[in-house]
């Protein structure tokens, strides 16, 4: 005999209330987190092969669909780093400060403009070590 | 009792999710976008200067930290969203997530290494 007991369809369960949306949207970024690292990866061996290998990945990185890809990928990175940091109050052990617990607010704020300055940072360095 | 590994790839998802939400889309910015475009020199991304800085053990460390974090990072992610979605796991599409990241930071050591110092 078969049974037929209900079982609550999960299909496409994540769409149904938008902090779930926000939840796998922040999941998803790592599929180009993932990419992101390959290209990168292909580089670095690239290198490893010699200049007529990393002219070729060079080449390829200079293709408008390169560029495109990288401007997708700057946008999902830039979405990864507020995702991050609105995730971090319930991800870190609290922070006391004076006697009292710091707001989720000032952590996400501090661990956005801590990503900002980094970021203005590292670019200042490359600028500066550039040829 | 039997250690848990879980921690050893939760500690590589996090240094792996903190490093590119700090740095990430600089750095997408910077070899994705005005590197190959010139914006920051033209010999920014040539052979010559990417040779310098991954024979720089600063710089060695820091593509090393880069390639390998962010792949753990995203192994660990992309692994657990498998049920997320409904989807069965096991040791192969454990395999297909972090064996990436570990095959990849081994490909990228070896490289690098090669290279010299």
């Amino acid at each position: 005999m078969v049974r037929r007991t209900y079982t609550r369809p999960m299909e496409g369960w994540w769409r149904r209330d938008p902090f779930f949306v926000r939840y796998m949207a922040r999941e998803a970024t790592s599929l180009f987190v993932e990419l992101y690292a390959l290209i990168l990866l292909a580089g670095v061996v690239s290198l490893a092969r010699g200049p007529a290998a990393y002219e070729a990945w060079l080449a390829w990185l200079a293709s408008p669909f390169a560029i495109l890809l990288h401007v997708l990928l700057f946008f999902v990175f830039a979405y990864h780093t507020l995702s991050w940091f609105r995730i971090m109050p319930k991800t870190m052990p609290p922070v006391v400060v004076a006697g009292r617990a710091v707001g989720p607010r000032a952590i996400t704020g501090a661990g956005v403009a801590a990503a900002v300055a980094a970021s203005l940072a590292f670019v200042a360095v490359v600028a500066a070590l550039a040829p | 009792m039997k250690r848990s590994s879980q921690p050893v790839f939760w500690l590589l998802f996090g240094a792996g999710g903190m490093l590119s939400a700090l740095l990430g889309a600089a750095l997408v910015f910077v070899t994705g976008i005005a590197g190959p475009l010139g914006w920051l020199g033209r010999d920014l991304m040539g052979y010559p200067h990417m040779l310098a800085v991954a024979r720089n053990p600063l710089g060695k460390a820091f593509a090393l930290a880069v390639v390998s974090l962010f792949l753990w990072h995203a192994a660990h992610r992309i692994y657990h969203s498998l049920h997320d979605l409904g989807l069965r796991t096991g040791p192969l599409a454990w395999l297909a997530c972090y064996g990436v990241a570990l095959a990849a930071t081994l490909a990228a050591g070896v490289a690098l290494l090669s290279l010299g110092f």
